[in-house]
């Protein structure tokens, strides 16, 4: 099994950090996995994004042009990335920001549009955890790996000071999950 | 998963480093190598070594030079113009037989140039670098488990030959992120009979570069020569594919890795190709190469830079009624499994009839 993901959003919105744990949910089911953080002359309040393969197989290129699939936190980021997601492929949109106006240059593409603000609050009660709920979108939509192996990659993934909120991020992983 | 670690590129060269027995680093900041110093500043210490953060890089490599003649395991890290300033020392080093080891995470050039990945520095890594007949050993890995693994080897071989040992990666090992496994140390002993540790009860000892007597240097060239040659016999590299391959791409590093995705696309749609990847740049698999070309006769090196390598692959097989195309990509952007799948089908259509 086979499966890349880019995931774009504005620094602060923790990509990096959905990106970590999913690459950690691989390295829980025993698959290969790589994480390509975005590297350039980047800006605070700027643009972030990252690149990660989940694979049975040896992982060739951490860089991929087409992705089967991207999560998408912000306009910019649609811009940038949607053109680029395989035509077969997906996307998670973070409805919260994007509306259905600003995607309809793009409704040639299969996407789900997800209020990740909502969900969090609604599922876990912090809006914080928005990331989590597209993250939870995406492993339900990709199937890529379970969703009972995030309590292992949150443990792995969080620093220690965070684990308290393990269960918080499990709720809205769930949350998202079950919205798509 | 308990063994697994999900650990940054750059961060693995260092632990390797300390997982070695290394037990100084210096260092002055430079993208996109910082994660390296970071790493070392924070873990070094208690280990029972010593971060320096050094005035620049000329003193960096002059401390390592000065560590490395105690018998004890350094290392400096630096990227592509750092490197460059490092090369008087290096060349020293070379010249008085003094062990250490430098990380380049390179970037690109000339000049200051940029940040982005590049293979600009395979000459000068490869060919000696600084002033003088001499050569460092280059390891080139390939993923962050080798960028560790590579790393732990590269202390090794420099305490054996009494050389300096390179290891050449860029930006995309650097930062990347993929699981590793902290394989362990084995321990091995060295020669010390030529260390600086205080003449008590001994002989004194020298450690030096000038040779001025009539003969001398010509002598201490040709010995070096031939420890250089003896280096062959830790040559490694990679292959893949080359069963039933009717054209071998060679390609090193990042690279490499990235073409792996873009053979095994070619692969599916029908085009025999395989995979050489040198893991000593220096010294090059040069026989290696050579018994390759006994059986399958079209080549094809890709790199990012206007062609450096490619010259080690014609020295090769070039000799032996084959053809050698390019692929150079100077620095700017990382290119992408596609890309490289279009430039191999063209040459694949061109060559195999």
């Amino acid at each position: 099994m086979y499966f890349d993901t880019i995931i774009a959003g504005f620094g602060g919105q923790g990509v990096m950090l959905i990106g970590n744990i999913l690459a950690y949910a691989g390295i829980a089911e025993e698959k290969n996995v790589t994480y390509m953080p975005v590297y350039g002359v980047e800006m605070r309040g700027g643009t972030a994004n990252c690149t990660i393969v989940v694979s049975d197989d040896e992982i060739g290129s951490p860089i991929i042009q087409n992705p089967v699939s991207a999560i998408i936190m912000n306009v910019p980021s649609l811009d940038k990335f949607a053109p680029r997601v395989k035509d077969d492929g997906f996307m998670i949109i973070n409805s919260t920001l994007i509306t259905e106006e600003d995607m309809k240059p793009f409704n040639s593409k299969t996407y789900a549009m997800v209020p990740s603000r909502d969900i969090a609050i609604e599922s876990a009660g912090n809006e914080k955890l928005a990331n989590m709920v597209v993250l939870g979108a995406t492993i339900k939509k990709s199937g890529i790996v379970q969703l009972s192996s995030m309590e292992k990659a949150l443990t792995a993934g969080l620093d220690k000071r965070y684990h308290h909120l393990i269960d918080a991020n499990l709720k809205a992983l769930q949350g998202g999950a079950d919205f798509v | 998963m308990a063994n697994k670690e999900l650990v940054k590129g750059n961060e693995a060269i260092a632990m390797g480093a300390i997982e070695a027995g290394c037990k100084f680093y210096f260092g002055y900041p430079i993208t996109p190598q910082n994660e390296i110093p970071e790493y070392m500043a924070k873990n070094l210490d208690n280990e029972g070594g010593t971060f320096v953060q050094a005035e620049s890089e000329v003193a960096s490599i002059n401390m390592l030079l000065g560590a490395g003649s105690t018998g004890s395991r350094a290392m400096t890290s630096s990227s592509s113009p750092g490197i460059s300033l490092k090369q008087e020392g290096i060349s020293y080093m070379c010249g008085s037989q003094i062990p250490g080891v430098i990380v380049n995470m390179s970037r690109s050039g000339p000049g200051l140039g940029g940040i982005s990945p590049s293979q600009g520095d395979y000459f000068q890594s490869t060919r000696g670098g600084g002033h003088g007949d001499y050569r460092t050993m280059v390891l080139a890995p390939a993923s962050v488990q080798e960028n560790y693994d590579l790393t732990m080897k590269a202390f090794d071989l420099s305490d054996e030959y009494r050389n300096p040992v390179l290891v050449l990666g860029d930006a995309l090992l650097g930062q990347m992120k993929e699981p590793i496994t902290r394989n362990k140390y084995k321990k091995k002993e060295y020669k010390q009979d030529w260390i600086l540790d205080g003449a008590k009860g001994r002989e004194r000892r020298r450690i030096k570069s000038l040779y001025l007597a009539d003969g001398d240097l010509t002598d201490h060239n040709w010995m070096l020569f031939e420890k250089y040659e003896s280096m062959k016999k830790d040559i490694m590299f990679e292959t893949k594919y080359l069963e039933d391959s009717k054209m071998v791409i060679v390609a090193f590093g990042s690279v490499a890795r990235i073409l792996k995705s873009s053979i095994a696309m070619a692969r599916e749609q029908g085009m025999k190709v395989g995979l050489f990847r040198p893991i000593t740049l220096y010294p090059f698999p040069t026989e290696e190469l050579s018994k390759v070309a006994d059986s399958i006769k079209n080549f094809m090196s890709i790199e990012l830079s206007t062609g450096q390598m490619i010259e080690d692959v014609k020295l090769s097989v070039g000799a032996q009624n084959t053809t050698v195309d390019f692929y150079g990509r100077p620095p700017g952007s990382i290119p992408s499994p596609d890309e490289f799948l279009e430039e191999i089908k063209t040459i694949y259509e061109k060559r195999i009839k």
